[in-house]
């Protein structure tokens, strides 16, 4: 059946092998899909694709669309329809870099502070690195300082030192 | 106003040719040009070419910036930069390619030769935000632009700042 195109999230999560990107893009393409913004990183050995889709049928539809190779690849898959736009990107004016020893509770207790002092964040990334009996805890975040970058600068000094390092700078965006 | 061309306008890409002629028409085109400069939300800079006139001609005006040195209004025709020091990142984005921003690396001092809108030559020593945005502009004039700069997102964006801090316990 097919209706008026709509956004749909596709997620696609397994173990990480060669080309899942190339065969699950190029059965959507195949399959009628226009594909909009992505995130695809690989995560402690799994591969994790968040895909917008356009598509012109509804959720069970694009479902059998994208069925057959995920479960060729062996991954698991889910289809949410989504409010979704392009061409919206809000500007980072702020990253703050994170790092210490690996300890339960890190980042709870960071985004916990940030948020109270106003960071939305946009894009979150991490990683633990370190060996197995000393690992390390990495973050990167950008995001944006609703209550402007001195409450976050502030918030930053509370959580610096006390095992990890949290340092902040503005992103001074250049447009010409 | 001049309308802003946008990627990929294959106008984007080409060459630009140096500036012969200080005249009116051309003072007159600067006008213009500065005037859509300004008109940009947020806009530091503009080439020549992204209003599809492809002569060697930017405009920079950093002076909005706050705690930054800057030379104010820079009238750049056939700008030559002589020497580069330094290589910093920092994040782009331009008029041309609407609703994306990246990651490029620029040198962090440059030293600049350029005529002004009167055909006098001029040297400058410039500096973070405003040399990145001279190299910018200049890269216009040489058919790029900063998608072909880009490096990726998750590469650290800062140099090192270092915080003091008081030895762990
Ligand atoms: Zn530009």
């Amino acid at each position: 059946m097919t209706t008026a195109p709509h956004w749909f999230m596709l997620t696609v999560v397994g173990k990480d092998r060669p080309a899942i990107v190339a065969r699950i893009t190029a059965a959507l393409y195949d399959g009628g899909c226009n594909l909009g913004e992505a995130s695809m990183t690989r995560l402690g050995g799994n591969f994790t694709v968040m895909l917008m889709v356009q598509y012109a049928g509804n959720t069970a539809a694009l479902e059998n669309t994208s069925a057959p190779v995920c479960e060729s690849l062996g991954l698991k898959l889910h289809v949410d329809k989504i409010e979704g736009q392009l061409h919206r990107h809000p500007e980072a004016d702020v990253h703050i870099r994170v790092f210490g020893a690996d300890r339960a509770g890190i980042v709870a207790q960071v985004t916990t502070v940030l948020a109270d002092a106003g960071l939305d964040i946009l894009d979150l990334q991490s990683d633990v690195a370190g060996t197995e009996d000393k690992p390390i805890y990495i973050m990167q975040i950008e995001g944006r300082a609703l209550q402007g970058v001195a409450a976050l600068e502030s918030a930053v000094q509370i959580l610096d030192g006390k095992g990890i390092e949290v340092q902040l700078e503005p992103i001074d965006l250049m447009l010409g | 106003m001049l309308q802003i061309l946008t990627y990929p306008d294959e106008r984007l890409e080409r060459i630009s040719q140096p500036v012969e002629h200080f005249d009116d028409e051309l003072r007159n085109f600067i006008v213009d040009l500065e005037a859509t400069m300004r008109a940009g939300p947020g806009g530091v800079g503009i080439a020549a070419p992204q209003t599809g006139r492809l002569q060697r001609i930017v405009i920079v005006d950093v002076s909005s910036k706050p705690k930054i040195r800057h030379h104010g209004r820079l009238v750049l025709i056939n700008p030559e930069i002589i020497t580069w020091e330094g290589h910093v990142l920092g994040r782009e984005g331009c008029m041309s390619v609407p609703d994306y921003t990246g990651n490029v690396v620029r040198a962090e001092r440059i030293t600049l030769e350029a005529r002004d809108e009167s055909g006098a030559l001029l040297r400058h020593e410039l500096e973070g935000y405003e040399a990145r945005a001279v190299q910018h502009e200049i890269d216009h004039l040489d058919g790029l632009l900063f998608l072909d700069r880009l490096v990726s997102r998750r590469n650290d964006l800062f140099r090192r700042k270092h915080y003091q801090k008081t030895a762990d316990a």
